[in-house]
């Protein structure tokens, strides 16, 4: 009881802390992991074996970390070290694909290749970004996005807010497609055994149904106001040509072999029986072998702060999971949606929606993951479907306020620093409706398809 | 070429510190920046000022934004970057101006021909000051200079590592109680002037 009651203590100042930002999330995350080592397991529950199983090391020193000759499994409770390596390993391939260019490059290649008009501009950097979000993280991807958008819309004479904001909503339904789009679909993947063909052919495809909707949804908003406004002549010679942005042409090459290597590792992982954290280091070695020179400089690159915040957070939810606190958690939804699985389902794709416009979706989905996991047990229902339930509702809900998700935050950023100040009001009378558009679809996807 | 020369006036609210700013760019002939650097900024960027106006000098709201490696999601919060990055353009270009607050001591450090100034005042003098300026009780008084005291701490010490008012963080520090505006004014200028010449 001791242990539970610190359990709860340590995660709701946790989230308090994260929320308003006093301290930055990674300090809060390892203070509270300690103090969970301490409070829980040690002073609530005497325990040494829950301190070694939460900290998880053994799990690296384990064949299957690395190779897996059968199925995939559920990983056991602690700190996911596949994530931490994984995202470390994609973190340095992104690093090395920025250095030599890539993303500005294949921004301005595209815009040439609509000939610059406004609308098919409009409608492609939404398909990229979608696209591109599916393999690298989000932030990248609004970052040289947005910044491209912008510098276009200062030649082009458009409005550059309503492509920023579609394209921020496309990013994170893209980060939903696939295990490695969206920190949660990966934490989930990893932990409960689920590979890259298995979001695909899943969640992949309530994404691209949920594009086309989007697609519509924004150019019947948007459409008008930015046909309006775009230049009629346009001068290409004030254009920067997509050559110019590549700053090492002998980097971009081997950036772009790594980088269709990683997405055919990752197509193919379960075939192959490489982890997802081989993939990382596999993907992390070669960039930093082949552009040995800027290796300092890419390693420190790196944005470890949101790994360690990942590592702190590991174990909170550790603490919470060793001391049953979710298995009452699940009860209580098993109990308030009478063991009918549609209203499960409706209660884990809007709670997780909802909880994610507002708070940081990584503490969310990975206290939920044990949640669905018991649920799962209790009542019989797929595990899978419950995953990409809260696949969806976690990676789509950041979607709706500025501070849902990080390429939210990074695309007003980007924005507001050249001038163009999106504000909550005029952000969420776009977001929230395209938000509960995808919401729906995706639940009644998930009603037919595996009801 | 006349020589660069960059004022940096932080001030205690009440001690007259805007106006020596004012006397100062007067004395110099040369630009003063206060709220008119964002007229420069709308201007530049093609913004609508009234919303500027509304986000200047308020503190970001923690509940309602969000930081995500060094990018935030609070316009306050990028408004003062535009500032920042404005007032570091105008410096490079080799003008030379006045600039009140805006943790300009900080921002422009690096630039030589940067004097930096801090203002305070007697509390009853700052209080006095203020009841003839604004037609304000002494509790009235009393009371604005605190919270205007505390927002200019709040906005430059959230921006800043050394604390608003510091007197290690500027080149000067000066009681404007004790001379008066003309004596600290023409105190100010003589420091100014011996800094400006060649030892």
């Amino acid at each position: 009881m001791v242990a539970q009651v610190f359990a709860v203590i340590i995660f709701i100042a946790m989230f308090v802390f994260i929320v308003t930002e006093i301290v930055e999330r990674h300090v809060v995350s390892l203070v509270c992991a300690l103090l969970t080592i301490i409070l829980v397991f040690g002073v609530g529950m005497h325990s040494m074996t829950a301190v070694i199983e939460t900290i998880n090391l053994k799990s690296i020193a384990a064949a299957e970390f690395w190779y897996l000759s059968g199925e995939s499994t559920e990983s056991s409770a602690g700190i996911n070290w596949e994530t931490i390596l994984f995202i470390f390993g994609m973190m340095v391939m992104v690093e090395g694909m920025a250095r030599v260019g890539f993303f500005r490059w294949l921004c301005m290649r595209i815009a040439k290749l609509v000939k610059y008009r406004v609308i098919p501009l409009f409608i492609t950097f939404m398909v990229l970004s979608t696209v591109l979000a599916m393999f690298i993280d989000s932030i990248t991807v609004i970052l040289f996005l947005a910044a491209v958008t912008i510098e276009l819309s200062q030649l082009l004479k458009f409005d550059p807010v309503p492509m920023i904001l579609s394209e921020i909503f496309c990013a994170n339904l893209g980060g939903s497609a696939t295990m490695c789009g969206d920190p949660p679909n990966i934490i989930i993947g990893t932990s409960l055994g689920y590979s890259f063909t298995d979001f695909v052919t899943n969640t992949g495809l309530i994404a691209a149904i949920s594009l086309i909707a989007v697609l519509v949804y924004f150019y019947l908003i948007f459409g008008r106001e930015l046909k309006k406004s775009a230049a009629e002549v346009i001068d290409h010679s004030s254009l920067p040509s997509p050559e110019s942005t590549i700053t090492d042409k002998k980097g971009f090459m081997v950036s772009s072999v790594i980088f269709a290597a990683a997405i055919v590792l990752l197509v193919t992982h379960a075939q192959t029986g490489l982890t997802v954290s081989t993939i990382g280091m596999i993907v992390a070695v070669a960039t930093l072998a082949t552009s040995w020179r800027y290796a300092a400089v890419l390693l420190k690159k790196v944005d470890y702060k949101t790994l360690l915040f990942f590592i702190g957070l590991f174990v909170v939810i550790g603490g919470l999971e060793q001391t049953g606190i979710l298995e009452i958690m699940a009860a209580f939804i098993g109990r308030i949606s009478g063991g009918n699985v549609m209203v499960m389902i409706a209660i884990i794709i809007w709670l997780s929606a909802i909880a994610s416009a507002f708070v940081d979706n990584i503490p969310f989905a990975t206290t939920m993951i044990p949640i669905i996991r018991s649920l799962s047990l209790t009542y019989g229902v797929d595990l899978s479907t419950l995953a990409w339930t809260l696949a969806m509702g976690t990676d789509i809900g950041g979607s709706a306020t500025p501070i849902g998700a990080s390429a939210n935050v990074v695309g007003i950023a980007t924005a507001a620093r050249e001038g163009y100040m999106i504000k909550w009001g005029q952000y969420c009378k776009k977001m929230v409706p395209a938000t509960v558009i995808v919401v729906l679809i995706s639940m009644l996807i998930i009603y037919v398809r595996y009801l | 070429m006349e020589k660069q020369l960059i004022i940096s006036v932080g001030r205690e609210y009440g001690s007259g510190g805007h106006e020596i700013a004012q006397r100062l760019s007067e004395h110099y002939g040369i630009q003063l920046l206060d709220h008119n650097l964002l007229d420069e900024i709308a201007a530049a960027k093609n913004m609508d000022m009234q919303h500027l106006k509304g986000l200047d000098e308020k503190h970001r709201s923690r509940l309602t934004s969000r930081t995500v490696r060094g990018y935030s999601s609070s316009l306050e919060e990028n408004l003062y970057l535009i500032q920042f990055d404005h007032l570091r353009k105008k410096a490079s270009s080799g003008e030379s101006f006045v600039i009140v607050g805006r943790c300009s001591e900080t921002i422009l450090k690096a630039y030589d021909s940067l004097v930096s100034i801090f203002v305070l005042g007697d509390m009853d003098k700052k209080i006095d000051r203020i009841m003839k300026l604004y037609g304000l009780s002494k509790e009235q008084a009393v009371r604005r200079i605190r919270e205007k005291d505390m927002k200019r701490r709040r906005y430059h010490n959230g921006h800043c590592d050394r604390r608003w008012g510091d007197s290690r963080n500027y080149d000067i520090a000066i009681n404007s109680s004790k001379l008066g505006i003309d004596g600290t004014v023409a105190m100010l200028a003589d420091y100014i002037d011996r800094r400006r010449t060649p030892q």
